[in-house]
Protein backbone atom coordinates (compact mmCIF):
# COMPACT_ATOMS: atom_id res chain seq x y z
CA UNK A 1 0.00 0.00 0.00
CA UNK A 2 2.85 2.34 0.80
CA UNK A 3 3.99 1.90 -2.79
CA UNK A 4 1.30 4.41 -3.70
CA UNK A 5 3.79 7.03 -2.58
CA UNK A 6 5.08 6.62 -6.13
CA UNK A 7 2.32 8.81 -7.55
CA UNK A 8 2.84 11.96 -5.48
CA UNK A 9 6.60 11.48 -5.39
CA UNK A 10 6.98 11.07 -9.14
CA UNK A 11 4.57 13.93 -9.77
CA UNK A 12 6.67 16.11 -7.47
CA UNK A 13 9.82 15.01 -9.28
CA UNK A 14 8.27 15.95 -12.64
CA UNK A 15 7.28 19.37 -11.31
CA UNK A 16 10.73 19.96 -9.81
CA UNK A 17 12.38 18.78 -13.00
CA UNK A 18 10.33 21.11 -15.18
CA UNK A 19 10.25 24.15 -12.92
CA UNK A 20 13.58 24.06 -11.10
CA UNK A 21 16.15 21.56 -12.35
CA UNK A 22 15.67 22.52 -16.00
CA UNK A 23 16.77 26.04 -15.13
CA UNK A 24 19.98 24.87 -13.45
CA UNK A 25 21.98 24.44 -16.61
CA UNK A 26 25.59 23.58 -17.16
CA UNK A 27 26.37 24.65 -20.72
CA UNK A 28 23.22 23.31 -22.40
CA UNK A 29 22.75 20.29 -20.18
CA UNK A 30 20.82 19.75 -16.98
CA UNK A 31 20.16 16.91 -14.60
CA UNK A 32 17.47 14.29 -15.13
CA UNK A 33 15.84 13.98 -11.73
CA UNK A 34 13.53 11.16 -12.80
CA UNK A 35 16.34 9.06 -14.17
CA UNK A 36 18.31 9.38 -10.93
CA UNK A 37 15.22 8.71 -8.85
CA UNK A 38 14.42 5.52 -10.75
CA UNK A 39 18.05 4.40 -10.66
CA UNK A 40 18.27 4.87 -6.91
CA UNK A 41 14.92 3.16 -6.34
CA UNK A 42 15.70 0.17 -8.52
CA UNK A 43 19.05 -0.30 -6.77
CA UNK A 44 17.41 -0.92 -3.39
CA UNK A 45 17.52 -4.63 -2.71
CA UNK A 46 14.07 -4.90 -1.12
CA UNK A 47 12.28 -2.95 -3.86
CA UNK A 48 10.04 -5.01 -6.12
CA UNK A 49 8.06 -2.22 -7.73
CA UNK A 50 10.73 -0.50 -9.81
CA UNK A 51 9.07 -1.43 -13.09
CA UNK A 52 5.78 0.04 -11.93
CA UNK A 53 7.53 3.21 -10.90
CA UNK A 54 9.22 3.40 -14.29
CA UNK A 55 5.85 3.10 -15.99
CA UNK A 56 4.32 5.85 -13.86
CA UNK A 57 7.37 8.05 -14.46
CA UNK A 58 7.23 7.49 -18.21
CA UNK A 59 3.53 8.38 -18.28
CA UNK A 60 4.01 11.57 -16.30
CA UNK A 61 7.17 12.76 -18.03
CA UNK A 62 5.72 11.83 -21.41
CA UNK A 63 2.83 14.15 -20.64
CA UNK A 64 5.19 17.11 -20.25
CA UNK A 65 7.99 16.52 -22.70
CA UNK A 66 8.00 16.90 -26.45
CA UNK A 67 10.05 13.72 -26.78
CA UNK A 68 8.14 10.73 -28.14
CA UNK A 69 6.57 8.82 -25.28
CA UNK A 70 8.12 5.57 -26.40
CA UNK A 71 11.60 7.01 -26.04
CA UNK A 72 10.90 8.15 -22.51
CA UNK A 73 9.33 4.85 -21.53
CA UNK A 74 12.04 2.75 -23.15
CA UNK A 75 14.73 4.89 -21.53
CA UNK A 76 13.31 4.48 -18.04
CA UNK A 77 12.75 0.75 -18.46
CA UNK A 78 16.34 0.35 -19.63
CA UNK A 79 17.54 2.29 -16.60
CA UNK A 80 15.59 0.03 -14.26
CA UNK A 81 16.89 -3.04 -16.07
CA UNK A 82 20.50 -1.89 -15.75
CA UNK A 83 19.99 -0.98 -12.11
CA UNK A 84 18.56 -4.35 -11.20
CA UNK A 85 21.29 -6.07 -13.16
CA UNK A 86 24.01 -4.16 -11.34
CA UNK A 87 22.29 -4.45 -8.00
CA UNK A 88 22.79 -8.20 -8.13
CA UNK A 89 26.37 -7.93 -9.43
CA UNK A 90 27.91 -5.24 -7.25
CA UNK A 91 25.57 -5.17 -4.28
CA UNK A 92 28.47 -4.70 -1.86
CA UNK A 93 29.27 -1.23 -3.23
CA UNK A 94 25.92 0.54 -3.62
CA UNK A 95 27.39 3.92 -4.45
CA UNK A 96 29.54 2.42 -7.16
CA UNK A 97 26.43 0.77 -8.53
CA UNK A 98 24.56 4.08 -8.34
CA UNK A 99 27.27 5.89 -10.24
CA UNK A 100 27.45 3.11 -12.82
CA UNK A 101 23.69 3.14 -13.39
CA UNK A 102 23.68 6.93 -13.59
CA UNK A 103 26.44 6.97 -16.20
CA UNK A 104 25.01 4.13 -18.26
CA UNK A 105 21.44 5.39 -17.93
CA UNK A 106 22.29 8.96 -18.90
CA UNK A 107 24.28 7.87 -21.93
CA UNK A 108 21.59 5.47 -23.11
CA UNK A 109 18.77 7.92 -22.47
CA UNK A 110 20.55 10.66 -24.38
CA UNK A 111 21.46 8.29 -27.18
CA UNK A 112 17.82 7.31 -27.58
CA UNK A 113 16.67 10.93 -27.38
CA UNK A 114 19.26 11.98 -29.93
CA UNK A 115 18.33 9.19 -32.31
CA UNK A 116 14.62 9.96 -32.00
CA UNK A 117 15.13 13.65 -32.68
CA UNK A 118 17.51 13.15 -35.59
CA UNK A 119 15.20 10.62 -37.20
CA UNK A 120 12.36 13.04 -36.51
CA UNK A 121 14.06 15.70 -38.60
CA UNK A 122 15.93 17.84 -36.09
CA UNK A 123 19.44 18.52 -37.38
CA UNK A 124 21.55 18.08 -34.23
CA UNK A 125 25.32 17.73 -34.66
CA UNK A 126 26.62 14.79 -32.66
CA UNK A 127 29.58 16.77 -31.34
CA UNK A 128 27.35 19.52 -29.99
CA UNK A 129 24.99 17.00 -28.44
CA UNK A 130 27.82 15.18 -26.73
CA UNK A 131 29.88 18.18 -25.63
CA UNK A 132 27.20 20.68 -24.73
CA UNK A 133 24.36 18.47 -23.55
CA UNK A 134 25.28 14.91 -22.64
CA UNK A 135 28.53 15.36 -20.74
CA UNK A 136 27.32 18.36 -18.66
CA UNK A 137 24.08 16.51 -17.94
CA UNK A 138 26.07 13.44 -16.90
CA UNK A 139 28.14 15.51 -14.49
CA UNK A 140 25.03 17.05 -12.93
CA UNK A 141 23.37 13.64 -12.68
CA UNK A 142 26.38 12.31 -10.81
CA UNK A 143 26.20 15.25 -8.41
CA UNK A 144 22.56 14.49 -7.67
CA UNK A 145 23.13 10.74 -7.43
CA UNK A 146 24.47 10.54 -3.87
CA UNK A 147 21.74 12.51 -2.06
CA UNK A 148 19.09 10.82 -4.17
CA UNK A 149 20.44 7.38 -3.29
CA UNK A 150 20.37 8.21 0.42
CA UNK A 151 16.82 9.52 0.16
CA UNK A 152 15.56 6.52 -1.78
CA UNK A 153 17.27 4.10 0.61
CA UNK A 154 15.36 5.65 3.51
CA UNK A 155 12.18 5.64 1.47
CA UNK A 156 12.65 1.96 0.61
CA UNK A 157 12.96 1.14 4.32
CA UNK A 158 9.71 2.99 4.93
CA UNK A 159 7.86 1.35 2.04
CA UNK A 160 9.17 -2.14 2.87
CA UNK A 161 9.44 -2.12 6.67
CA UNK A 162 10.90 -5.12 8.44
CA UNK A 163 12.43 -6.70 5.37
CA UNK A 164 15.99 -7.76 5.87
CA UNK A 165 18.43 -6.50 3.29
CA UNK A 166 21.23 -8.91 2.53
CA UNK B 1 11.14 99.31 77.86
CA UNK B 2 14.80 98.47 78.19
CA UNK B 3 14.14 94.90 76.96
CA UNK B 4 12.24 96.21 73.97
CA UNK B 5 15.14 98.49 73.07
CA UNK B 6 17.72 95.77 73.41
CA UNK B 7 15.64 93.37 71.20
CA UNK B 8 15.24 96.04 68.53
CA UNK B 9 18.93 96.72 68.66
CA UNK B 10 19.67 93.00 68.45
CA UNK B 11 17.34 92.61 65.46
CA UNK B 12 18.83 95.62 63.78
CA UNK B 13 22.32 94.30 64.29
CA UNK B 14 21.35 90.89 62.90
CA UNK B 15 19.75 92.48 59.83
CA UNK B 16 22.81 94.66 59.35
CA UNK B 17 25.16 91.71 59.67
CA UNK B 18 23.09 89.54 57.32
CA UNK B 19 22.60 92.41 54.91
CA UNK B 20 26.30 93.11 55.02
CA UNK B 21 27.14 89.48 54.37
CA UNK B 22 24.68 89.43 51.45
CA UNK B 23 26.12 92.67 50.13
CA UNK B 24 29.62 91.28 50.38
CA UNK B 25 28.51 88.01 48.74
CA UNK B 26 26.76 89.84 45.90
CA UNK B 27 29.84 92.00 45.58
CA UNK B 28 31.92 88.87 44.98
CA UNK B 29 33.97 89.04 48.11
CA UNK B 30 32.97 85.49 49.21
CA UNK B 31 33.46 83.75 45.88
CA UNK B 32 36.43 81.62 46.88
CA UNK B 33 34.73 80.53 50.08
CA UNK B 34 31.42 79.83 48.31
CA UNK B 35 33.21 77.93 45.57
CA UNK B 36 34.88 75.70 48.11
CA UNK B 37 31.60 75.17 49.84
CA UNK B 38 29.59 74.38 46.72
CA UNK B 39 32.43 72.29 45.36
CA UNK B 40 32.52 70.11 48.43
CA UNK B 41 28.73 69.95 48.39
CA UNK B 42 28.67 68.86 44.73
CA UNK B 43 31.39 66.32 45.46
CA UNK B 44 29.40 64.79 48.28
CA UNK B 45 26.24 64.78 46.20
CA UNK B 46 28.05 63.17 43.28
CA UNK B 47 29.50 60.47 45.53
CA UNK B 48 26.08 59.75 47.03
CA UNK B 49 24.34 59.86 43.64
CA UNK B 50 26.87 57.52 42.04
CA UNK B 51 26.49 54.96 44.79
CA UNK B 52 22.74 55.20 44.70
CA UNK B 53 22.77 54.82 40.91
CA UNK B 54 25.06 51.82 41.22
CA UNK B 55 22.76 50.22 43.72
CA UNK B 56 19.76 50.97 41.55
CA UNK B 57 21.48 49.44 38.53
CA UNK B 58 22.44 46.42 40.58
CA UNK B 59 18.85 45.79 41.57
CA UNK B 60 17.16 46.73 38.30
CA UNK B 61 19.68 45.44 35.70
CA UNK B 62 18.42 41.82 35.52
CA UNK B 63 14.95 43.06 34.75
CA UNK B 64 16.29 45.35 32.06
CA UNK B 65 18.30 42.58 30.35
CA UNK B 66 15.27 40.35 30.24
CA UNK B 67 13.13 43.13 28.84
CA UNK B 68 15.86 44.10 26.39
CA UNK B 69 16.16 40.54 25.20
CA UNK B 70 12.44 40.35 24.72
CA UNK B 71 12.46 43.65 22.88
CA UNK B 72 15.41 42.51 20.79
CA UNK B 73 13.55 39.36 19.80
CA UNK B 74 10.51 41.43 18.89
CA UNK B 75 12.59 43.76 16.78
CA UNK B 76 14.37 40.89 15.08
CA UNK B 77 11.05 39.31 14.24
CA UNK B 78 9.86 42.63 12.92
CA UNK B 79 13.02 43.04 10.85
CA UNK B 80 12.56 39.55 9.39
CA UNK B 81 8.96 40.35 8.56
CA UNK B 82 9.94 43.63 6.95
CA UNK B 83 12.71 41.96 4.97
CA UNK B 84 10.21 39.41 3.68
CA UNK B 85 7.91 42.27 2.76
CA UNK B 86 10.76 44.05 0.97
CA UNK B 87 11.54 40.91 -1.04
CA UNK B 88 7.88 40.43 -1.85
CA UNK B 89 7.49 44.04 -2.89
CA UNK B 90 10.68 43.93 -4.93
CA UNK B 91 9.35 40.88 -6.74
CA UNK B 92 6.09 42.71 -7.39
CA UNK B 93 7.98 45.71 -8.67
CA UNK B 94 9.90 43.48 -11.07
CA UNK B 95 6.69 41.84 -12.24
CA UNK B 96 5.05 45.21 -12.63
CA UNK B 97 7.96 46.48 -14.70
CA UNK B 98 7.74 43.43 -16.96
CA UNK B 99 3.98 43.82 -17.26
CA UNK B 100 4.30 47.54 -17.96
CA UNK B 101 6.75 46.80 -20.75
CA UNK B 102 4.37 44.20 -22.14
CA UNK B 103 1.44 46.61 -21.93
CA UNK B 104 3.50 49.26 -23.73
CA UNK B 105 4.34 46.70 -26.37
CA UNK B 106 0.72 45.68 -26.85
CA UNK B 107 -0.35 49.33 -27.07
CA UNK B 108 2.28 50.04 -29.66
CA UNK B 109 1.09 47.03 -31.69
CA UNK B 110 -2.68 47.42 -31.57
CA UNK B 111 -3.26 45.27 -34.65
CA UNK B 112 -2.78 42.14 -32.53
CA UNK B 113 -4.64 40.92 -29.49
CA UNK B 114 -2.59 39.42 -26.71
CA UNK B 115 -2.99 37.05 -23.82
CA UNK B 116 -0.37 37.28 -21.07
CA UNK B 117 0.96 34.05 -19.59
CA UNK B 118 3.61 33.09 -17.09
CA UNK B 119 6.37 30.62 -17.92
CA UNK B 120 6.02 27.81 -15.37
CA UNK B 121 8.36 25.16 -16.67
CA UNK B 122 10.71 23.85 -19.29
CA UNK B 123 10.93 20.61 -21.19
CA UNK B 124 12.58 17.88 -19.09
CA UNK B 125 14.82 16.93 -22.04
CA UNK B 126 17.89 19.15 -22.52
CA UNK B 127 17.82 18.39 -26.25
CA UNK B 128 14.61 20.36 -26.64
CA UNK B 129 13.91 24.05 -26.16
CA UNK B 130 10.31 24.23 -25.08
CA UNK B 131 8.66 26.10 -22.23
CA UNK B 132 5.34 25.53 -20.51
CA UNK B 133 2.99 28.48 -19.91
CA UNK B 134 0.02 28.69 -17.57
CA UNK B 135 -2.63 29.48 -20.19
CA UNK B 136 -4.43 26.90 -22.25
CA UNK B 137 -7.46 26.25 -24.38
CA UNK B 138 -9.73 27.61 -21.62
CA UNK B 139 -8.09 30.99 -22.24
CA UNK B 140 -8.44 30.85 -26.00
CA UNK B 141 -4.95 29.59 -26.70
CA UNK B 142 -4.65 27.47 -29.83
CA UNK B 143 -1.87 25.51 -31.46
CA UNK B 144 0.33 27.58 -33.75
CA UNK B 145 -0.24 30.96 -32.12
CA UNK B 146 2.93 33.08 -31.95
CA UNK B 147 4.38 33.93 -28.57
CA UNK B 148 6.29 37.17 -27.99
CA UNK B 149 7.65 39.43 -25.32
CA UNK B 150 8.16 43.17 -25.55
CA UNK B 151 11.66 42.36 -26.82
CA UNK B 152 10.60 40.18 -29.70
CA UNK B 153 9.50 36.76 -30.89
CA UNK B 154 10.15 33.76 -28.67
CA UNK B 155 8.26 30.97 -30.43
CA UNK B 156 4.86 29.49 -31.02
CA UNK B 157 2.35 27.26 -29.31
CA UNK B 158 3.13 23.61 -29.92
CA UNK B 159 0.58 21.81 -27.77
CA UNK B 160 -2.37 22.90 -25.65
CA UNK B 161 -4.31 21.46 -22.76
CA UNK B 162 -7.09 23.10 -20.78
CA UNK B 163 -4.97 25.26 -18.49
CA UNK B 164 -1.48 25.10 -19.94
CA UNK B 165 0.35 25.11 -23.21
CA UNK B 166 3.77 24.13 -24.50
CA UNK B 167 5.72 26.67 -26.53
CA UNK B 168 8.39 25.75 -29.03
CA UNK B 169 11.13 28.38 -28.74
CA UNK B 170 12.87 29.73 -31.81
CA UNK B 171 16.09 28.29 -30.32
CA UNK B 172 14.78 24.71 -30.59
CA UNK B 173 16.78 22.58 -33.04
CA UNK B 174 13.58 21.73 -34.93
CA UNK B 175 12.53 25.37 -35.27
CA UNK B 176 12.72 26.95 -38.71
CA UNK B 177 11.34 30.42 -39.41
CA UNK B 178 11.21 32.48 -42.58
CA UNK B 179 12.73 35.85 -41.82
CA UNK B 180 13.39 39.13 -43.51
CA UNK B 181 16.69 41.01 -43.23
CA UNK B 182 15.53 44.58 -42.94
CA UNK B 183 18.66 46.44 -44.03
CA UNK B 184 19.64 44.02 -46.77
CA UNK B 185 16.03 43.60 -47.87
CA UNK B 186 16.52 39.87 -48.29
CA UNK B 187 14.85 36.68 -47.17
CA UNK B 188 16.46 33.93 -45.11
CA UNK B 189 15.65 31.07 -42.78
CA UNK B 190 16.29 31.23 -39.05
CA UNK B 191 17.16 27.92 -37.44
CA UNK B 192 17.74 26.93 -33.82
CA UNK B 193 20.25 24.55 -32.37
CA UNK B 194 20.69 22.20 -29.47
CA UNK B 195 22.97 24.71 -27.74
CA UNK B 196 20.33 27.42 -27.86
CA UNK B 197 22.13 29.51 -30.47
CA UNK B 198 20.21 30.71 -33.50
CA UNK B 199 21.60 31.27 -36.95
CA UNK B 200 20.52 32.33 -40.41
CA UNK B 201 20.73 30.09 -43.40
CA UNK B 202 19.64 30.25 -47.04
CA UNK B 203 20.91 33.81 -47.51
CA UNK B 204 21.55 34.34 -51.16
CA UNK B 205 25.19 34.87 -52.12
CA UNK B 206 24.43 38.11 -53.93
CA UNK B 207 22.99 39.72 -50.82
CA UNK B 208 25.20 42.00 -48.75
CA UNK B 209 24.61 41.31 -45.07
CA UNK B 210 26.28 43.37 -42.39
CA UNK B 211 26.66 42.77 -38.65
CA UNK B 212 23.90 44.62 -36.84
CA UNK B 213 21.27 44.02 -39.53
CA UNK B 214 17.83 43.69 -37.99
CA UNK B 215 15.98 40.39 -38.46
CA UNK B 216 12.18 40.31 -38.62
CA UNK B 217 9.70 37.59 -39.39
CA UNK B 218 8.74 37.68 -43.05
CA UNK B 219 5.33 36.07 -42.76
CA UNK B 220 6.15 33.68 -45.57
CA UNK B 221 4.76 30.22 -45.05
CA UNK B 222 1.96 31.48 -42.86
CA UNK B 223 3.49 30.21 -39.63
CA UNK B 224 4.15 33.63 -38.11
CA UNK B 225 2.82 37.14 -38.67
CA UNK B 226 5.24 39.47 -40.44
CA UNK B 227 7.50 42.08 -38.85
CA UNK B 228 8.04 40.54 -35.43
CA UNK B 229 11.53 41.37 -34.18
CA UNK B 230 13.85 38.41 -33.75
CA UNK B 231 17.34 39.80 -33.34
CA UNK B 232 20.41 41.12 -35.06
CA UNK B 233 23.12 39.66 -37.23
CA UNK B 234 26.36 39.17 -35.32
CA UNK B 235 28.67 37.70 -37.93
CA UNK B 236 28.44 36.32 -41.46
CA UNK B 237 29.97 33.21 -42.94
CA UNK B 238 30.23 33.41 -46.68
CA UNK B 239 32.10 30.85 -48.77
CA UNK B 240 32.23 31.02 -52.55
CA UNK B 241 31.92 27.25 -52.82
CA UNK B 242 28.58 27.21 -51.00
CA UNK B 243 25.20 28.08 -52.43
CA UNK B 244 24.12 30.26 -49.54
CA UNK B 245 25.59 32.44 -46.84
CA UNK B 246 25.08 31.77 -43.16
CA UNK B 247 25.00 34.21 -40.27
CA UNK B 248 25.13 34.02 -36.50
CA UNK B 249 22.24 35.81 -34.81
CA UNK B 250 21.95 37.52 -31.45
CA UNK B 251 18.29 37.09 -30.41
CA UNK B 252 16.64 40.15 -28.94
CA UNK B 253 15.09 38.01 -26.20
CA UNK B 254 17.06 36.60 -23.28
CA UNK B 255 15.73 33.05 -23.29
CA UNK B 256 17.27 32.20 -19.93
CA UNK B 257 15.11 34.77 -18.16
CA UNK B 258 11.67 34.17 -19.62
CA UNK B 259 9.01 34.97 -17.02
CA UNK B 260 5.95 36.48 -18.63
CA UNK B 261 5.09 36.20 -22.31
CA UNK B 262 2.31 37.34 -24.63
CA UNK B 263 0.41 34.99 -26.89
CA UNK B 264 -0.93 36.62 -30.05
CA UNK B 265 -4.43 35.21 -30.03
CA UNK B 266 -5.81 36.75 -33.21
CA UNK B 267 -3.31 35.02 -35.46
CA UNK B 268 -4.17 31.72 -37.05
CA UNK B 269 -1.30 29.92 -38.78
CA UNK B 270 -1.93 28.91 -42.36
CA UNK B 271 -1.41 25.27 -43.20
CA UNK B 272 0.24 25.31 -46.60
CA UNK B 273 1.10 21.63 -46.66
CA UNK B 274 -1.66 20.82 -49.21
CA UNK B 275 -0.04 23.35 -51.55
CA UNK B 276 3.39 21.79 -51.31
CA UNK B 277 3.93 19.72 -54.45
CA UNK B 278 4.51 16.05 -53.84
CA UNK B 279 6.13 13.60 -56.19
CA UNK B 280 3.65 11.18 -57.68
CA UNK B 281 4.72 7.89 -59.19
Amino acid sequence: MRNLIAFPLIALAVILQSAVVSRMTLLSGYADLMLILLSAWALQAQVRSAWHWALVAALMVGYVTRLPWLVTAAGYFVVVFIAQLLQRRIWQAPLLAMFSVTIAGTLLMHLMSYAALVFGGSPIPLGDALGFVTLPSLLLNLLFAIPMYAFMRDLAQWVYPGEEVE
Amino acid sequence: MKDLFSRSLQTTIIFLVVGGILALALGGYFSSASNQFTGSLVGVQTWISTRVQALQDFFTAPRDIASLRARNAELQAEVSQLQAQVIDLQQRVNETEVLRALVDFSRSNPESTYRAAAVIGRDPSPFLHYVVINRGSNDGIRRGMPVVTNQGLIGRIDAVIADAARVQLITDPASSINVHLQNADAEAVLIGSVTGDVSLDMISQDVSVEPGDLILTSGLGGGYPPDLIIGQVVSIRSLDVELFQQAVVQPSVDFTRLEIVLVITNFRPVDISPLVPTTTP
